[in-house]
Order: C-alpha cells, then sequence, then structure tokens
C-alpha cells in the first residue's frame, strides 16, 4: 500500500501536471448561478468525483483563494445509479466515468440546468420520480390471497426488456430533449421507455392500458419531437426513440379502441 | 387527453389533406414548366371545374391549413433547441422543421393573399393567376423570397412525413427509421426542384398577361 502510495507522488512529482476545471457553481436554489476555476494535480486515472473530492479536501481555486467546496451527488461510482449527472464539457453525463484522460481541457462541468438546482452540481431530480408514479410504472401483485406464479416471459422477449430496465433514472435524456424545458410539461424519455417495460411484462401487461392512458394525457408521448438526442445520449444505450415509436403506435391503437368501442 | 388529439390531428392534417394538395399543386405547377401556359391553364381550369369546388377549399384546404399552421406556430414555440451541443442531423432536422414550419406560414399567408385572396376579392380571374405569377417571378426580389418559401415548404412537407411515419408507429425500429429518412431526403430534393423550375417557367413571356391589374405587395418590397 504505501509503495503504491509512493509511486502515485512520484508520478505527480514527476509529471507536474495540472488538470483544469471550470465549475458552474450556485450557493442556493434561488441564488444566480457562477463560474469558478480550479486547477488540481493530475493523478493518473482520475475522474470527475476524485477530481470534485480533491476539490473538497482543498477547497482553493485556480486564483489561489479559499472558497467553499464544490457539492456534487455520488453513490455508486459506476454508472448505475444516476446520481453524479451533471454537463461535462457541454454533454450531460455521468460524473463517475467521466475520465479526465479522456477530456479536453479545461474541463467544464455544470449542473443540468432542466432540474431544479439545490446547489452547485446538485440538483432536484424528483420530477422523474413524479413522472415514473403517473404512468404506473411498477407491476402491482398486491392482493388479500396468493395469486400464484405469473405467466412465464418469452426469452427473446425478456433481451429487449431486459435493455431498457437498465434505466437509472439519471436524467441524461430529459437535459438532452429540446422539447423538455419550462414551456412544455413534457414528462420525457424516460419514463415512456418505462411503460413499453412495463406493458412488455406478461403481469404488468394486464395493467397496459392504464400505463398508455397515463402517457395520453398531459405532458405525455405527444410533446416528443423527434429530435432524437435521448437515445444518443443515455449512457445505457437504451432503444428510447424506439420505445417511443412502439408507444406511439399502441397510443394511436388505444385512441381508436376507446373511440370505437363505446 | 387534449394535447393528444390535437398533436395526432396535427400530424394526419400536414399529410391528409395538406401534403396530398401540396403534391397536386407541385404537379399542376410543374406543368407550366412541362407544357407551357396552355398546359398550366388546363390544370387550373380542371381543377376550377372541380364539382363543390368551395367546399373542398374551405376543408381540405383552408381549415386543415389554418389548423396545422397555428398549432404548428405553438409547437415551434414550445421548443428549445439545442443544435450547439447535440450536432447530430436529426436534432439539426427538428430545428430545421420548426424554422421552415415558421418560414412555410409567412410564406403560404403571402402567396393566399397574392392569388387566391385576390381572386376572392374579384381583382383578377383564374385565368390571370398565370400572370400574376408572372409578375411576382420577373421582379428578382420577389423570386428570391418565392424560391426561399417554396424551399422550405417542401422540407417541411419532406421532413414532415418522415416524422408521421414514427407518429404515427409505421417506422419503429433504428433502420427504418433510417430508410425513411433516405427517402423523405430524396423527395424534399426532387419536389423543391420542381417547384423551383415551375417558378423559373412562369418568368417566361408568354404568361406576360397585360389585363392582370392586381401588382401583388411586391412593389412595397421592391
Amino acid at each position: 500500500m504505501a509503495e503504491a502510495v509512493s509511486t502515485e507522488n512520484q508520478t505527480t512529482q514527476q509529471t507536474g501536471r495540472k488538470v483544469k476545471f471550470v465549475i458552474t457553481r450556485q450557493d442556493k436554489p434561488e441564488g444566480s448561478s457562477y463560474t469558478e476555476e480550479f486547477e488540481l494535480p493530475y493523478r493518473p486515472g482520475m475522474n470527475v468525483i476524485s477530481a470534485l473530492m480533491e476539490i473538497q479536501r482543498n477547497p482553493v481555486n485556480s486564483g489561489g483563494k479559499d472558497t467553499a467546496p464544490v457539492c456534487w451527488e455520488s453513490n455508486c461510482l459506476e454508472e448505475v445509479c444516476g446520481a453524479c449527472s451533471m454537463v461535462i464539457n457541454g454533454k450531460p453525463r455521468q460524473a463517475c466515468s467521466s475520465l479526465v484522460d479522456k477530456l479536453e481541457q479545461p474541463i467544464t462541468v455544470a449542473p443540468m440546468k432542466t432540474f431544479p438546482v439545490v446547489r452547485d452540481l446538485v440538483i432536484d431530480r424528483s420530477r422523474m420520480f413524479g413522472a415514473l408514479k403517473k404512468v404506473k410504472a411498477w407491476i402491482p401483485i398486491d392482493g388479500t390471497y396468493d395469486l400464484g406464479p405469473g405467466p412465464r416471459m418469452a426469452e427473446n422477449k425478456r433481451q429487449w426488456a431486459y435493455e431498457l430496465s437498465k434505466c437509472m433514472t439519471c436524467g441524461v435524456c430529459l437535459e438532452a430533449c429540446p422539447n423538455v424545458n419550462d414551456k412544455t410539461d413534457f414528462i420525457g424519455p424516460a419514463p415512456l421507455s418505462q411503460v413499453r417495460l412495463f406493458n412488455a411484462h406478461p403481469t404488468g401487461e394486464m395493467n397496459a392500458e392504464e400505463r398508455l392512458d397515463a402517457i395520453m394525457g398531459e405532458g405525455g408521448i405527444e410533446a416528443c419531437g423527434n429530435s432524437q438526442n435521448c437515445v444518443r445520449s443515455c449512457p445505457k444505450g437504451i432503444p428510447l426513440t424506439t420505445s417511443i415509436a412502439d408507444l406511439n403506435k399502441e397510443t394511436n391503437k388505444r385512441m381508436f379502441k376507446r373511440w370505437l368501442s363505446v | 387527453m387534449k394535447g393528444f388529439y390535437a398533436r395526432r390531428l396535427h400530424s394526419l392534417l400536414g399529410v391528409i389533406p395538406l401534403g396530398l394538395f401540396f403534391l397536386e399543386h407541385m404537379i399542376t405547377n410543374f406543368s407550366a414548366y412541362e407544357g407551357g401556359k396552355e398546359s398550366f391553364d388546363a390544370g387550373v381550369e380542371f381543377l376550377n371545374g372541380l364539382p363543390l369546388v368551395l367546399v373542398l377549399e374551405t376543408f381540405f384546404i383552408f381549415l386543415p391549413l389554418l389548423y396545422h399552421g397555428i398549432y404548428g406556430l405553438y409547437i415551434a414555440y414550445q421548443a428549445k433547441p439545442n443544435n450547439a451541443h447535440y450536432g447530430n442531423e436529426r436534432n439539426w432536422r427538428y430545428t430545421l422543421q420548426r424554422v421552415t414550419g415558421v418560414i412555410t406560414f409567412i410564406y403560404i399567408a403571402w402567396h393566399v393573399y397574392d392569388t387566391r385572396f385576390q381572386v376572392a376579392l374579384g381583382n383578377v380571374t383564374h385565368e390571370q393567376l398565370g400572370g400574376v405569377m408572372h409578375n411576382i417571378v420577373t421582379n428578382p426580389a420577389t423570386f428570391v423570397l418565392y424560391t426561399i418559401g417554396v424551399v422550405a415548404a417542401s422540407f417541411h412537407f419532406a421532413n414532415g412525413l418522415w416524422s408521421f411515419l414514427v407518429t404515427w408507429g409505421i417506422t419503429v425500429g433504428p433502420r427504418s427509421q433510417r430508410v425513411s429518412s433516405y427517402i423523405c431526403m430524396a423527395l424534399f430534393v426532387i419536389v423543391s426542384i420542381m417547384f423551383v423550375l415551375s417558378l423559373v417557367a412562369f418568368r417566361n413571356m408568354e404568361f406576360q398577361d397585360p389585363t392582370v391589374a392586381f401588382q401583388s405587395i411586391r412593389h412595397f418590397i421592391a
């Protein structure tokens, strides 16, 4: 261990390289934002989270002035929780998987402003949870007696449905979407794709129409403008636009069925 | 619930009937290029000879146009383009669809004022429309504006057809959406060329009609 640390120090000393960060900051939810620059010693393999940790250890900006450490959120550090989503060099992504070696300098870091900013890089993504509740992104199995095992799912269906289940509600697709903004109430691509996931499930399918009705409501699927930024930004490679087009078909069928069956 | 139906109706009307009328308009105009004044006049005469032409115009052109145009302006207003950060081709088409929509809206309002509205007022007759067009396209300023108008309308139609296929769940997967992109963009090029050639054809002296009293708003521009 001691040897590993000394090797690391040597590398820093040998290279003397610095990494420059330009961070968009905001002191409180209703405050205005400003940028602050930081220069940190380069360490091999560092990512944006470890850089933020370095600032936390030594909160001094590039002007040499003491400053409040930058606030951010993170949990898993392996790109599966979605908590550390932020805009890095203009693109929304997870800070933990943003390796400094692969980023152009200076590295700009900003909060995803599609969401309310709580402080610095911390944002409030609760609208996404609200959207999941709105579209009923769950499978109701609670009852007063044992319902027994559900129907089986075909393996080929399970394979593509599994891809949809990788969504970590990180908010990157909402940030990238030009139709998710303060002029619309569009819930965004992520919760739509969850409707497709739960409607594909053999038990979830029993409530498929409720979910379709939900996304035919305010801020639902109709607000998609086909820019397709979502599918290109999704860190998990979820086929969001395929989900949306498929749900377009399903909601259209539902629309005609509702009209003609009354 | 309202938003869903409003948006679906907007998408449907854009192709049926508006897209179909747009293609019909292209073919009639192109007859001016292909067969000259005689051929174009025959086309105009055929259209005006259709039964219940005023009903057709009202319910299959005017009202759908008004709905599609005004609701479309609202859609354009709701957009927050971000092409600087997301430079992919689909995102550019997203923004262009809204920009060309607004241009087309203004252009069609002007064009309808120049032509159909003047017929309704009795300032010109259907037979004189070739002459009206000749006056418009022989002025360099209005010729350029009309060219911008028809190219914008062609893009809006062709790309709108692409998103129509997505909106109605016809092209679902990435491959079908890519293939339909190629087809629709080819359609954009063909339709634009045909409309521009028609505009060029109207510059021909045979369309000159000294009896046309109406001079369009080109005089305000010139």
